[in-house]
């Protein structure tokens, strides 16, 4: 497979929009999180099986930037949880296309759960398939889909991954 | 295994001793009590093996069990343990075209309704003009199936028991329970949307308390109180069957955002609103008749799920006394509109292991098993309502709760290992 060709400049733009995003996630900013979206997106984490098997089921499910803000509000005032860190560890984009729809790439993402009390523990681990369009304001994720190999989840899942 | 008996502070169920959720060997004597004997258990809906030849691997209690579909369309279910040396061995999740289950260990074969039908050099090898090895002259492969459950159909959810014994599926959920069944499960065709696993750190009894419990959702799920679906002062009615085991919470939208006793809990919020309404796109489907929502609690084993337009199935599977895993399957039915199936899907956001309103209750079941552990000696409180066991029209009670210790109770202090019922 070739790779298709992607300016330095771009490459950089994208490679930087990953490593800020697990940086947002991480960082207990939920805030951060929508603004990494278009209006429009689309943004699901849905177990691998589902994926696979081509069931729609996903465990999250959003289709707007709005529902993001959504589900930020509600980790932040709604969602009773036992609080913890979390970390990403996020792979280098493979870049599939490029064309008039955006970037198409994937990155494989491992992220580690500590609680308060607690051990750090592997929590969620799979992999992200993205499209990435250019907008006024930069690189920003139209679809972003964590596919999770880790289907069993340890009770819950509160932040975004 | 007999469990030491432990003492209930109330003399009725209205005080529960935290042992019924930490000591393993009560655990033990409930798997065989309530999973194994005497009850049914749910393994699946029948659109997961709606062909010949295609299995799923379930569970029934802590045991591995596979649900197949034989050649004549007949459903089977039957142990994961092969006759010869106890290989548990289907390891795949689920499958379709199988012509036969084999055990890779020593190639025993299986028909797809559990019945042995080959040995591999069963009648010894010839050497020399002489057979050697093999098995015994009087060897039967009738006798060596795998261990059968039985199986009971009904609106196209399947449940299996180890039991022979055990009385009809209709018998066991009683006329109550089986009208709101009949409800959900009408015998249109569920469609299979997907699923979501989680394991909660909690003894399982706290899954089946949690939506025999009408008291935590107006309060917890700041969603529920909020957007009236859910909230102490909806039109309401509590259901058991005679046993008092299987519940049905039965609740009515409405009141949303309004002031009243229930608004001033701190969870309600009367300034929330959602950014994207579509969270909330509910359209009322004929079956549902007057109710928005009807919470089924099958003791021991499942829930069944309608909170508006989001329908599912909960199995429930115990590992240990401190654990189990609890899985979600979302289904749909042949009749509905793209656009019915995408507010399904919506709507499923609420609900799961990342819901905007169940992962609450895994996190609460969660530290109560962590209380419970620290403090084995001592009992909750499960009074609100009074401390008897009957039906209500309202939900500011724990009657279900008590109904359910109740019957448990019964079967587990009986002298006979069978159950009650």
């Amino acid at each position: 497979m070739s790779t298709p060709a992607l300016d330095f400049a771009t490459w950089q733009a994208l490679v930087q929009l990953h490593a800020d995003y697990a940086a947002a996630v991480d960082s207990g900013d939920w805030d951060l999180w929508p603004t990494f979206f278009t209006e429009e997106c689309v943004y699901k984490l849905q177990p691998r099986e589902n994926h696979e098997r081509g069931f729609p089921l996903a465990t999250l499910s959003f289709d707007s930037q709005a529902s993001l803000r959504d589900r930020v509000y509600g980790i932040r005032e709604t969602l009773f949880h036992d609080p913890y860190y979390q970390r990403h560890v996020v792979g280098a984009p493979a870049i599939r296309s490029v064309g008039d729809d955006g970037i198409r790439c994937e990155s494989h993402y491992a992220v580690f759960r500590t609680k308060l009390d607690g051990l750090s523990t592997v929590f969620n681990v799979g992999r992200y398939l993205d499209r990435v369009v250019q907008t006024p304001g930069g690189l920003k994720f139209a679809e972003r889909l964590a596919i999770y190999d880790s289907e069993m989840i340890p009770n819950s899942i509160i932040y975004p991954i | 295994m007999s469990a030491e008996p432990i003492a209930w502070p109330a003399g009725d169920t209205s005080r529960i001793p935290f042992a019924v959720y930490t000591d393993e060997a009560l655990h033990r004597q409930e798997l065989e009590r309530f999973f194994y004997r005497g009850h049914w258990c749910y393994v699946g809906l029948e659109a997961e093996v709606p062909n010949p030849g295609d299995f799923k691997r379930t569970v029934v209690g802590e045991r591995s069990v596979i649900l197949s579909r034989a050649a004549d369309g007949t459903l089977h279910c039957f142990e994961n343990v092969c006759a010869h040396r106890g290989m548990q061995f289907c390891r795949k999740r689920h499958g379709s075209g199988v012509k036969e289950f084999v055990c890779p260990y020593h190639q025993w074969s299986y028909t797809l309704s559990g019945e042995l039908q080959g040995v591999p050099l069963r009648r010894g090898v010839r050497q020399d003009g002489q057979v050697k090895g093999g098995m015994p002259a009087d060897f039967n492969t009738k006798d060596h199936g795998l261990t059968q459950l039985k199986v009971a159909t009904r609106g196209g959810v399947v449940f299996a028991s180890f039991d022979h014994d055990v009385e009809p599926l209709e018998d066991y959920l009683g006329p109550t329970i089986l009208a709101y069944f009949d409800r959900l499960f009408n015998g249109r065709t569920l469609t299979l949307l997907g699923y979501n696993r989680q394991r909660i750190p909690g003894n399982w009894k706290l899954m089946q308390e949690n939506i025999k419990d009408p008291y935590h959702p107006g309060l917890l799920h700041t969603w529920f109180v909020t957007f009236g679906l859910w909230r102490a002062d909806n039109k309401a009615a509590l259901k058991m069957d005679a046993h008092h085991r299987h519940a049905a919470m039965i609740s009515t939208r409405g009141n949303a955002g309004k002031q009243s006793d229930v608004s001033q809990v701190s969870s309600f919020k009367s300034s929330m609103a959602l950014e994207d309404p579509r969270f909330l796109d509910i359209v009322h489907e004929d079956w549902w008749g007057e109710p928005t929502a009807v919470m089924t609690t099958i003791f021991p084993s499942v829930i069944f799920q309608q909170q508006v337009n989001s329908v599912s199935t909960r199995h429930i599977q115990p590992d240990g006394h401190g654990h189990f895993d609890f899985v979600w399957t979302h289904f749909g039915f042949a009749d509905d509109t793209p656009e019915m199936t995408a507010r399904r899907l919506r709507q499923a956001n609420l609900f799961g292991p990342a819901g905007f309103v169940s992962a609450d209750d895994g996190e609460a079941i969660e530290l109560s098993q962590c209380g419970f552990e620290q403090k084995p000696g001592h009992r909750a409180l499960a009074e609100l309502g009074g401390r008897g066991v009957e039906e209500t029209d309202h939900m500011v009670t724990e009657t279900l709760i008590r109904g359910m210790y109740d019957y448990w109770r019964k079967v587990m202090e009986s002298d006979a290992s069978g159950a009650a019922a």
